[in-house]
């Protein structure tokens, strides 16, 4: 019964957040609000597989750009609708994202760290390339129009654009949500928690690791797409490292294994940024790495998690003492487990794997 | 033809110097705490930074590069008492995030203090053509400077009570520590060593690429390359692995892909190497208890 009447309350706070700032916010905050959600969905596709299946990405900011890219080529060389460019990118970033897996099968923890970080700062030099320019628009990059709103809406660009993309992320959400709750989710946990215990219980470690690879570049990719559509604009330099590495930071600070907790994480990119640019030019890079060290000694669960013991703790003090659910059980032992093997004491695992 | 390519193998040794030194660098930190520093390129940078200003502030160039290097030491060590000391043993994740945030914070602190745009950055050397025309001076230099370094490190390690204090502390910190190593102090001099390395470099790789706050973002991508290609756990290979990818890169940058693709080479070289032979050539297989 708790359950459902949470949905309901999901279900209301989705449509205020929908319904009011279309109504009462000016076009410019719209933007910002949608970009909040495309850094969410972003954000969400890092957390699918850095949170819940333990490989640590450095270098998401290449399928953002891959599925940006997919959208603008499309949209400027074959005229298609600025949807129906969103499955085309969806299939490409997770056929990019399947295939970039088979290699991160073999890399544990640090080395896949290290090795999607240098991918990313490798992605502008490749979107740069010339054999390319014909289609990716080279330095330049592609220019792509804002879409009008549909049946004779009146809404503006703006105004539309920020309920498609609000309705993407709530079918997206949902996916993620049933995702990590089902047999997938907990083989992908299983996996991040004590690999070699989740292959002795009979899980595929390299079927579900190369798909959690897919999965998450598809979301990581179709938020690509949509930021391409909202700012109308790729080039090579807005992809650059930084990113990848904001994506990073936003999932941390949101809490790397909490659904919840990733519109936290993009709501903190999005708008940290402005606030801390008023004092200089530099600030928001130290105003992240701040926050990123912080939250990694004081707040480990993110603030995600942080709000969900706050919750529980009031919830324990108003209710009457009945027992907890199992399934909230199930939850917070996600959000407080160690996120990632224990990497620091067996070295090099994946040598290991080799040795046998 | 040929004197084309053996031009070509000159500058990639004198470039690989340099990815040498700084994948020394990385090797040293992941020997001794199984930590890859993200921010080893940007602490070399902020070093560069430094000794610029004490350049600016009219000291001649060795007495301001000396300074550098051993206020780097200073930062390095500093780095590691207060960040690192804390997470000896937390998951891999929480080093990552930590090491990503110190970029970070080091990158917009260089921004901050010195400013976004392009500098150049003074060279000790003539500049002048040297053997015979196949490397300038400052190449030449360069090459010479960093060997040295490598010497010295070489030295300090093979032939000092503190070095082989030091390998063992990185060795077996217990043991070590039973035989009276104060293992807490190794680590953070092992810090500091590698952030002076890492000035040098810097102060030598300047004069070529220019200074900016992203200065070494590539560079550290081809030491990454070079320290896995030689053996993350190898000192030894990660040097012979940083020549080694300077002499591939200018190759294949002037023969294969392209000077527009050059990054994207490094790129390939981790993965392959990743792939194929994750200890890297000279790398040692680590067997653990299950």
């Amino acid at each position: 019964m708790m359950k459902m009447r949470t949905s309901w309350l999901i279900a209301l706070l989705v449509v205020l957040a929908t319904v009011v700032p279309v109504v009462g916010f000016t076009d410019y905050h719209l933007f910002q609000l949608t970009m909040v959600v495309v850094y969410a969905i972003a954000i969400l596709g890092l957390s699918l597989l850095t949170g819940f299946n333990g490989q640590i990405s450095l270098g998401h900011g290449a399928f953002y750009a891959i599925g940006a890219y997919t959208t603008a080529i499309l949209m400027t060389t074959w005229n298609m609708p600025y949807w129906a460019t969103l499955p085309v990118s969806a299939i490409v970033c997770a056929g990019v994202g399947f295939l970039l897996g088979l290699p991160a099968l073999r890399l544990d923890g640090l080395y896949l760290a290290l090795t999607t970080f240098a991918m990313a700062v490798a992605i502008p030099q490749i979107l740069k390339y010339k054999a390319f320019e014909e289609w990716t628009g080279g330095v330049q990059g592609l220019v792509i129009d804002k879409p009008e709103a549909p049946f004779g809406l009146q809404l503006s660009p703006d105004q539309w654009l920020y309920l498609f993309t609000v309705g993407v992320a709530v079918l997206l959400y949902v996916i993620a949500w049933n995702i990590v709750r089902g047999r997938i989710g907990r083989a992908m946990m299983a996996i991040r928690d004590h690999a070699m215990a989740a292959e002795a219980m009979g899980i595929n470690l390299p079927i579900v690791k190369t798909r959690a690879f897919a999965l998450s570049a598809m979301y990581t990719g179709l938020a690509g797409s949509l930021g391409a559509i909202a700012v109308q604009f790729v080039a090579p330099d807005s992809f650059a490292v930084f990113v990848s590495i904001f994506l990073f930071v936003g999932l941390v600070v949101g809490g790397v294994s909490s659904i919840g907790g990733t519109l936290i994480g993009a709501a903190f990119i999005e708008f940290v940024p402005n606030v801390a640019d008023k004092v200089s030019k530099a600030a928001p890079g130290a105003v992240y790495g701040v926050i990123l060290i912080a939250v990694m000694f004081l707040m480990p669960a993110g603030a995600g998690g942080f709000l969900r013991a706050m919750g529980r703790r009031v919830l324990r003090i108003g209710a009457a003492p009945e027992p907890l659910v199992d399934e909230e059980e199930e939850v917070a032992a996600v959000e407080y487990a160690p996120v990632v093997g224990d990497l620091v004491k067996r070295p090099l695992a994946s040598e290991k794997h080799n040795a046998d | 033809m040929l004197a084309g390519v053996l031009h070509q193998i000159m500058s990639g040794i004198a470039t690989g110097g340099i990815y040498a030194s700084v994948a020394l660098a990385l090797v040293m930190i992941y020997q001794a705490t199984h930590h890859v520093n993200f921010a080893q390129g940007e602490m070399a940078t902020f070093s560069t930074y430094i000794a610029l200003s004490f350049i600016n502030a009219g000291f001649p160039y060795w007495i301001a590069f000396a300074a550098a290097v051993v206020i780097s030491f200073a930062i390095g060590v500093a780095i590691e008492r207060v960040l690192m000391r804390p997470l000896a043993n937390a998951p891999i994740l929480a080093s990552v995030g930590v090491f990503v945030g110190l970029l970070l914070i080091i990158n917009s602190l260089s921004g901050w203090f010195f400013d976004y745009t392009i500098k150049q950055f003074p060279t000790p050397f003539p500049d002048k053509p040297m053997l015979g025309g196949y490397l300038s001076g400052h190449e030449l230099g360069s090459t010479g400077v960093t060997l040295l370094v490598l010497i010295c490190v070489y030295l300090f390690f093979r032939h000092t009570r503190l070095g082989l204090a030091m390998r063992g502390a990185a060795f077996n910190a217990t043991s070590s520590r039973l035989v009276g190593v104060r293992v807490g102090w190794m680590l953070a001099l092992g810090w500091g060593l590698a952030a002076a390395i890492g000035a040098v470099a810097g102060c030598m790789v300047a004069p070529i690429v220019f200074l900016d706050p992203n200065m070494m973002s590539g560079i550290l991508l081809y030491a990454f390359a070079g320290a896995l290609l030689g053996g993350i756990d190898n000192p030894l290979g990660a040097v012979l692995g940083g020549f080694a990818v300077g002499v591939i890169e200018n190759l294949g940058g002037a023969y294969l892909v392209g000077t527009e693709l050059k990054l994207t080479l490094a790129l390939a070289i981790i993965v392959t190497v990743l792939t194929i032979k994750p200890t890297g050539l000279m790398g040692r297989k680590v067997y653990s208890r299950v």
